[in-house]
């Protein structure tokens, strides 16, 4: 059977903040990352409702890696070109956006297909981001080939400034051979990068488990062989993740060097629409926090219920804008293929069908 | 004059020092080899990669993407079978990511036969290569041709291929690299690596100049009225060699059109060339089942149907496994001179 998600339960109260341990994560940054962790779900709900109501086709998303997603998302260093972090997404990343200043209705965009669709005007599945003003290079659903490409931005890096570069995949993901390429690549002798090699384990790759197809029981563990430092960190806990994240990001940042992470999360509505989006038992990390949040006085039941229902109303307004705005034409087909270019003789411009 | 992997190295020097080239590297690629063919000896940027195909495709997006200009190598393109995936989301990334990421990398690799590879060094990799939307893929067959389309590979901000004929490497071309020296012992001595030791062995690069050949554009390397031969890479000479002897023996004369893009392809080039002669022989050495030439055929058909004047042919590779290393398998899996002659020949003798 697949791993369970455990959370610490015992919390120390500490007025201050929210503890994990030795750990405590100030009462305001708590509050930023709950209500990005709600907003996220409410985004994603509502985009799993327009999979089922014919406003779209194909849902994936990121329920249950909330609380990681959104510790990333805040603390990555954001901006265009190599003195900037770097963001090589799973599909599963949409909190990491929103904490990084998406508006949901850019998800929406995505997910209805709009042309006003500013990640790839209708053409790619949901949660498939791309933007460069922030580094997030294009997600494409092809398994871990996010992990080929990520030493890349990392060589550009270690020329220029801090920046680091950040992959994310699956548990399953890391069976593929472009895993290792990363391990390889960035700790190759005097030319290590600064890459964080983020796992999200959610013990499953669609239908199979992690356990029946990976002798060790964490992908951090084959950063050994390459001599990559990482650390396993409870998903569910967004105090850890804020840790485990801001030490891995001070690792990389400072001595330019790769570092792993492996956030042990669920997976709260399956695999995607294939599998039905069904909403599983797992744990939920948002109602954890809150019972967290409660119990410290941080929060009340009625200013939770405040939060989710304004993230709701939100991203209802959206979808509901969404619906008024253009679609693509057939017109739009063959845009975006090149860039212009002064010596293609048949393309000076973008294509335009054949020679 | 220079021979056509000397013509690279002279491009790829031009690229590193005048069109920012950041990165040459693959696998052998860097000091002390300079690559398996010396295509990047001596070179200011090169590097030696892992061997790892699928590592130097992600690596060079990656660098294009943070603003580099990446040149990688796929040691020969029997090896570049394990990148398609990667080479099709290279190309699809712009269109994807609703035009905000350009991707300028350029891919090389040695395609083809002719230098007794047997089963894993004599690919063909344009038919492939063709259906990479979002590509753009040249093969030079002359060592000028081989500098100036790399420079438009560099300088072209989308991903391009450049697919280099193996067994033309180490031909030498008609035609002086702009700022090569006259001598061709001289270059060789400037930028050859010598044999043996060459922990200080430096170049001592000619001041070669920007000369470019456009993408997509085609040269009429014969010109003739009677029929049109489409080619590029190893069988382009062969095809431009089996014209000149026909037309001697026969006075059949043919234009020999070296296509020297394969996407964009030269379709003005060959329609002009179709409606005037009205005969048709393409010849490439990929396998014959779904292969380039065949596109352009259809092309051919489609759009010049009432041109022809007699069937059109295409004279591939046979669809076999592999070349075999006895000189016997290969002489009769490619085209090679005797075989286009005779094809030539056939279309010619045709009845209208
Ligand atoms: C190369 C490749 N093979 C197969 C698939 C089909 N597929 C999509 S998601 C998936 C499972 C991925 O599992 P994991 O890496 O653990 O990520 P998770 O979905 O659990 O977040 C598979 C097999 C694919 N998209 N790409
Ligand atoms: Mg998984």
């Amino acid at each position: 059977m697949p791993k369970k998600n455990s959370m610490p339960v015992k919390d120390r109260a500490v007025k201050a903040g929210i503890a994990t341990g030795e750990e405590v994560l100030p009462v305001e940054r708590c509050l930023q990352i709950h209500r990005i962790m709600v907003l996220a779900r409410a985004l994603e709900e509502r985009m799993i409702k327009m999979s089922k109501s014919g406003e779209g086709f194909f849902w994936i998303g990121g329920p249950g890696e909330e609380a990681f997603n959104t510790c990333l998302g805040f603390q990555v260093k954001k901006g265009e070109g190599p003195k900037f972090d770097y963001l090589h997404f799973h599909y599963r990343n949409s909190a990491t956006m929103l904490a990084m200043g998406m508006e949901p209705i850019d998800a929406i965009r995505q997910m209805a297909m709009a042309w006003t669709d500013s990640f790839s005007r209708g053409r790619n599945f949901p949660s498939h981001f791309s933007r460069k003003a922030w580094n997030v290079v294009p997600v494409s659903s092809v398994i871990e080939v996010q992990f080929a490409m990520a030493p890349g931005t990392a060589i550009m890096q270690k020329r220029h400034g801090d920046g680091v570069t950040i992959v994310v995949g699956g548990d399953a993901g890391a069976a593929q051979g472009d895993f290792t390429s990363c391990l390889l690549w960035s700790s190759r002798p005097g030319n290590e990068l600064p890459v964080i090699i983020i796992t999200m384990n959610n013990g499953w790759g669609i239908s199979t488990s992690h356990c029946s197809q990976h002798s060790c029981e964490h992908t951090i563990e084959r950063g050994k062989a390459f001599g990559i430092p990482g650390e396993v960190v409870d998903g569910n806990d967004p105090v850890a993740c804020w840790y485990a994240v801001e030490r891995a990001f001070r690792y990389s940042r400072s001595t330019r060097r790769p570092f792993m992470l492996e956030a042990m999360v669920a997976r709260l509505n399956g695999h995607s629409s294939s599998s039905g989006a069904l909403r599983s038992d797992e744990p939920d990390c948002i109602a954890m926090f809150e019972d967290r949040l409660l119990a410290v006085d941080v929060l009340t039941q009625s200013k939770i219920d405040q939060i989710h229902s304004q993230a709701h109303a939100e991203c209802d307004d959206a979808v509901a804008q969404v619906m008024r705005e253009p679609r693509p034409g057939f017109g739009d087909i063959d845009k975006f293929t090149y860039s212009p270019s002064e010596v293609d003789a048949v393309y000076p411009g973008d294509y335009t069908g054949l020679p | 004059m220079a021979t056509m992997v000397q013509a690279v190295r002279l491009a790829l020097h031009y690229g590193e020092t005048h069109l920012g080239v950041t990165d040459i590297f693959g696998e052998d690629v860097g000091p002390p080899l300079g690559g398996v063919f010396t295509a990047t000896q001596g070179l200011r940027t090169a590097w030696n990669s892992p061997l790892d195909e699928r590592g130097i495709v992600g690596a060079a997006m990656g660098i294009a993407y943070a603003g580099g200009r990446p040149v990688c190598e796929i040691q020969f393109c029997d090896y570049g079978f394990n990148i398609i995936d990667l080479l099709k989301v290279a190309g699809n990334q712009r269109w994807a990511g609703a035009g905000e990421f350009d991707l300028p990398m350029v891919l090389m690799t040695p395609s083809g036969s002719g230098i007794r590879g047997s089963l894993y060094h004599s690919h063909s990799f344009e038919s492939w290569a063709s259906r990479l939307a979002g590509w753009k893929i040249v093969m030079p067959s002359t060592p000028l041709d081989a500098y100036g389309l790399m420079l438009s590979a560099i300088i072209d901000p989308n991903p391009v291929m450049v697919l280099l004929p193996k067994a033309l490497l180490r031909v030498k071309g008609d035609n002086l690299i702009p700022g090569e020296p006259d001598d061709e012992g001289e270059l060789k001595r400037r930028i050859d690596a010598p044999v043996g030791d060459r922990a200080h062995w430096q170049p001592n690069w000619p001041a070669v100049e920007k000369y470019i050949v456009p993408l997509g554009v085609g040269m009429l390397v014969r010109e003739g009225t009677d029929a049109t031969i489409i080619s590029y890479g190893r069988t382009l000479p062969l095809c431009a060699q089996a014209a000149d002897q026909v037309r001697e023996s026969t006075g059949f004369s043919c234009d020999v059109i070296d296509l020297r893009s394969i996407f964009p392809y030269d379709w003005k080039m060959i329609a002009a060339s179709v409606k005037k002669t009205g005969r048709v022989l393409i010849v490439n050495e990929d396998t014959e089942v779904t292969n380039f030439g065949e596109h352009i055929l259809r092309r051919i058909v489609e759009e010049h149907f009432y041109d022809l004047l007699v069937r059109p042919r295409v004279l591939m590779g046979r669809h076999v496994p592999g070349i075999g290393l006895n000189p016997v398998y290969e002489q009769n899996t490619v085209p090679q001179l005797p075989g286009i002659k005779a094809a030539l020949e056939a279309l010619a003798k045709d009845a209208v």
